[in-house]
């Protein structure tokens, strides 16, 4: 309940940027402060990986395209010519398929929206399992290789593959009806109403997982980052929260592919790559790593800044950039940022190393 | 009946034999300590204990139960809490949430039910926070439930260790060395903390450098030397004993 009044004063300002974009006749940046609500929703997800329960992940971008490709090719490649296999027949049962015809009057048989994205999302933390159970063994800089390898491979795929558009993506994605009238979808005059299911799911998944940190859970995870030891001699079975803590963060970042696909209508292999988890891990480590409230913060107005071009071509190095720098003089986030001080460390003579680097 | 038995427990290191057939009990309600002098294997001796480690053979038995296998965090669950040498804080967390994690065997609030605040963990929690309390006022340093534990003096992080294992609700309690950093005084407090612990009716067994805590506190002690055991006995039988003053002493 406390977390619940505690994200209210948010939902305000969520308001409020609306009533002063529409006043202002600036209502295009809604479109790019509904995109950041989705990337944000992933953010807040590694944040408790990261942070809380201080497991690096180099791949949550293949998690987002997982989400994303399998919405998008499910809700979009036609299974006519696939109608008569069991498999299909045990979907159109089970009330999964929708047919009908397309503008060019061909007959097509796609799967529902939201039978998609349950598939697009289950696949999701399959995956997860079987990549964390074997990779979650792996302690710093191994896994964030690991994750990275993991990544790198999600990308490949994407390319490589027919069913998922090669190079070109998957474009012409159809709407997510999520409630009669009520619909994920990029179309012009449903703005304001995408920018209000975005931000009402960023901020339930924030609610979520502030519940998450204050909580027995949460406080095996901030244990297992303390020291791994000694939360295991507590009775903490660490290999399982690690694991758990894993598939949950994926499956944030697994929603937030599926419903920024449908809002963009389309996604191609650029979402999977590398570059993407980069940018990530950047943001949750300028958020303050162990900071739900800066991983979001910094989601939405780093993510914001960057669809809006402010950084230009020179966008991917903006983030390393902004990797280095972090690291540099501020360990623990920007929201505790001293740099008289952190810069007498780097430079001055004097061996300081109470604080650098040790998260 | 004994409440752990170890029973020829062999470590060994490549071409180094950690600990050498090594065998005792602990009976219920007192205090075991562990001596020798360094790298005699002792820490190595605790760490298969407490399941850090596997034996390279023999076996642990507690409460009727083989340890062999089994993970710490399952020792852990069958009631056996330990500290450690080097003090290991949860850091970022205050005294009273150390102490909360300790409580983690007896909750059962998982990730679903955390997220979502099922009406039943509430209680849970509120439990969960009151044990903890309890456990800072048995150590005495409830007046130091908000602090971040890793900026607490050393003793009383030391405290708070204690406070976290014993929340745990354990049976047996094994210690790392936990005199070690500690000036005279704050050694004679834990000293005195240990012994209310063993009148609590839990079991200790604790693995000390320090003599003078030794001979004041247990009722029988191990002596360690090269990975073997060469003594075991009362305080008073050790402190008279030929072999382990030659080693304290060393020969003439």
């Amino acid at each position: 309940m406390k977390k619940l009044l505690s994200v209210l004063p948010l939902f305000g300002v969520v308001i409020g940027i609306h009533l002063l974009t529409s006043a202002t006749d600036t209502m295009y940046y809604l479109t790019q402060m509904t995109m950041s609500a989705y990337y944000s929703l992933l953010i807040i997800g590694l944040c408790v990986l990261m942070g809380y329960a201080g497991q690096i992940s180099l791949g949550h971008a293949g998690f987002f395209a997982i989400g994303g490709y399998l919405s998008a090719a499910l809700t979009t490649n036609s299974l006519t010519s696939y109608q008569e296999s069991t498999l299909v027949r045990m979907l159109d049962s089970m009330g999964m398929l929708l047919s009908g015809n397309n503008l060019y009057g061909e007959a097509f048989l796609v799967v529902t929206p939201w039978a998609a994205c349950i598939i697009a999302v289950l696949t999701a933390a399959l995956i997860a399992v079987i990549i964390g159970i074997p990779v979650l063994k792996l302690k710093g800089h191994y896994l964030a290789m690991a994750t990275l390898g993991f990544g790198i491979i999600i990308y490949r795929v994407t390319l490589a593959l027919e069913y998922f558009g090669e190079a070109d993506g998957i474009s012409e994605v159809p709407p997510f009806v999520l409630l009669p009238g009520l619909s994920v979808s990029g179309d012009f005059s449903a703005r304001v109403q995408n920018y209000y299911i975005a931000w009402i799911l960023l901020l339930l998944g924030m609610v979520l997982l502030l519940n998450l940190i204050d909580s027995r859970v949460g406080r095996a995870l901030r244990g297992i980052h303390g020291s791994d030891e000694a939360a295991e001699a507590m009775g903490v079975n660490t290999s399982r929260f690690k694991l758990q803590t894993f598939v949950l963060s994926a499956v944030f970042a697994a929603i937030a592919g599926v419903f920024l696909t449908h809002y963009n209508g389309g996604i191609g292999p650029s979402e999977a790559g590398v570059m993407k988890s980069v940018r990530y891990v950047a943001i949750v480590a300028v958020g303050g790593m162990a900071n739900l409230w800066g991983a979001l913060l910094m989601g939405i107005v780093l993510n914001f800044l960057s669809m809006r071009g402010v950084f230009g071509s020179y966008d991917d190095a903006v983030f390393g950039l902004i990797l280095i720098l972090i690291m540099l003089f501020a360990p623990n986030g920007i929201l505790s940022i001293n740099i008289r001080y952190r810069l007498k460390q780097l430079f001055g003579r004097g061996q300081d190393e109470e604080e650098g680097g040790q998260r | 009946m004994a409440l752990l038995e170890v029973y020829k427990l062999n470590k060994r290191f490549g071409g180094l034999l950690a600990v050498n057939d090594v065998s005792f009990q602990v009976n219920p309600g007192q205090i075991k300590a562990v001596i020798g002098p360094n790298g005699a294997g002792k820490t190595t001796l605790f760490n298969m204990i407490s399941g850090t480690f596997p034996a390279t053979s023999g076996s642990v038995v507690f409460q009727d139960w083989d340890l062999k296998g089994k993970k710490p965090f399952q020792v852990a669950e069958r009631g056996m809490a330990r500290t450690f040498q080097n003090i290991k804080m949860f850091s970022g967390m205050t005294a009273l949430e150390n102490v909360m994690v300790g409580r983690h065997v007896q909750s059962s609030a998982g990730f679903f039910s955390s997220m979502f605040r099922m009406p039943w963990t509430w209680k849970e929690e509120r439990a969960i926070r009151d044990k903890a309390m309890e456990f800072l006022a048995l150590l005495e340093i409830e007046e130091f439930a908000n602090t971040d534990a890793s900026s607490l003096a050393f003793g009383q992080q030391r405290a708070v260790e204690l406070a976290r294992a014993l929340a745990l609700e354990p049976q047996l309690l094994l210690l790392d060395e936990p005199a070690a950093g500690l000036n005279i005084y704050e050694t004679a407090e834990v000293g005195r903390l240990i012994t209310k612990i063993r009148d609590l009716g839990i079991t200790v067994l604790l693995v000390e450098h320090d003599m003078s805590l030794v001979m004041d506190i247990s009722d029988e002690i191990v002596v360690l030397c090269f990975g073997e055991k060469i003594a075991e006995d009362s305080p008073q039988n050790i402190q008279q004993d030929p072999e382990v003053i030659k080693i304290y002493l060393g020969e003439d």
